[in-house]
């Protein structure tokens, strides 16, 4: 029997409450999803937890929508969850100096191609 | 342009390459990490886990020595045979605590009973919220909270035979 059972065994308890319950606000429902799309998933760490079907992501669905119903800011959520696991678990991407390259490339690449094309019009007017 | 430009595009396929291997022979740590070591444990307060064995509170874990807070459940395959290092850790002295994820009482009980209970308190967590607020991701993992309540050290995955030493290490660090 044990030989037969996976490593990520599931429990046997349901889903908490509101892991696949819509709030009744509307408004506080949709605050709620923009978070949860923005969470990444700890079980299956290429999804958001309202995409994921582990049961930590139905937990963690539990959470923020109690939390929003409670009034509170799904900014603050988010700071509460990266204070325990770190920007890594938040999608957006921070300001933090790992992640500068990814707000400059861009730029970055557009000023390369702007240079790029400047050298052209410049050979082609020299003939 | 000088002529030795011509070699860019070797030179960014090497690169690319090197990048490759280097992380074929290092890969990625796909554990997630709680950031709470060297902070304190968040206030929480846990259900009876089961009837007749005190429960676990945050206060529970700053009585002044360190303390071993085993995350388990009785669905948790790799935890059965960690139940036995725990009970090496216990013989040597350790205090061993336990917050039981998504478990109702008679499952518990169930795993108590075949696998043995090396725990002195154990907490009830049937929605993994305790798990998120420590920043855990997983059963099993273990922390280390020192006599003030300061978590000193996260052990992602089941203590094998040959982490005891580790841990004990570890332990008397956070004294």
């Amino acid at each position: 029997m044990l030989l037969a059972s996976p490593a990520l065994a599931d429990s046997n308890l349901p889903p908490a409450y509101w892991a696949n319950r819509q709030l009744p606000d509307p408004q506080q429902e949709a605050k709620a999803e923009a978070l949860m799309a923005e969470v990444r998933c700890l079980v299956c760490q290429g999804q958001s937890i309202a995409d994921s079907d582990a049961e930590l992501a139905g937990d963690m669905r539990d959470l923020v929508r109690r939390r929003i119903a409670g009034g509170e800011k799904p900014s603050a959520i988010r700071a509460w969850l990266v204070q325990r696991y770190g920007t890594w678990i938040s999608y957006k991407p921070t300001d933090e100096p790992a992640a500068w390259p990814l707000w400059l490339a861009p730029v970055v690449l557009l000023l390369i191609g702007a240079w790029l094309i400047r050298r052209r019009i410049e050979l082609r007017s020299q003939r | 342009m000088s002529r030795s430009i011509r070699f860019a595009p070797l030179a960014v396929l090497l690169l690319i390459i090197v990048a490759l291997v280097w992380r074929l022979a290092t890969p990625v740590d796909t554990n997630v990490h709680s950031k709470l070591e060297g902070r304190r444990v968040p206030p929480f307060t846990l259900a009876t886990a089961l009837p007749g064995k005190p429960t676990l509170s945050s206060a529970d874990l700053a009585t002044g020595h360190p303390r071993l807070v085993n995350v388990f459940a009785s669905w948790c395959v790799p935890c059965v045979s960690e139940v036995k290092v725990l009970q090496e850790l216990k013989s040597r002295g350790v205090s061993i605590d336990g917050i039981d994820i998504r478990d109702r009482p008679q499952d518990l009980a169930g795993f108590l009973a075949r696998n043995g209970d090396p725990y002195e308190r154990i907490g009830g967590d049937p929605q993994s919220q305790v798990q998120i607020s420590l920043g855990s991701s997983g059963v099993p993992e273990s922390f280390i909270v020192d006599g003030k309540g300061i978590v000193r050290y996260q052990h992602i995955g089941a203590i094998e035979a040959s982490d005891v030493s580790l841990i004990l290490a570890k332990l008397e660090q956070a004294r």
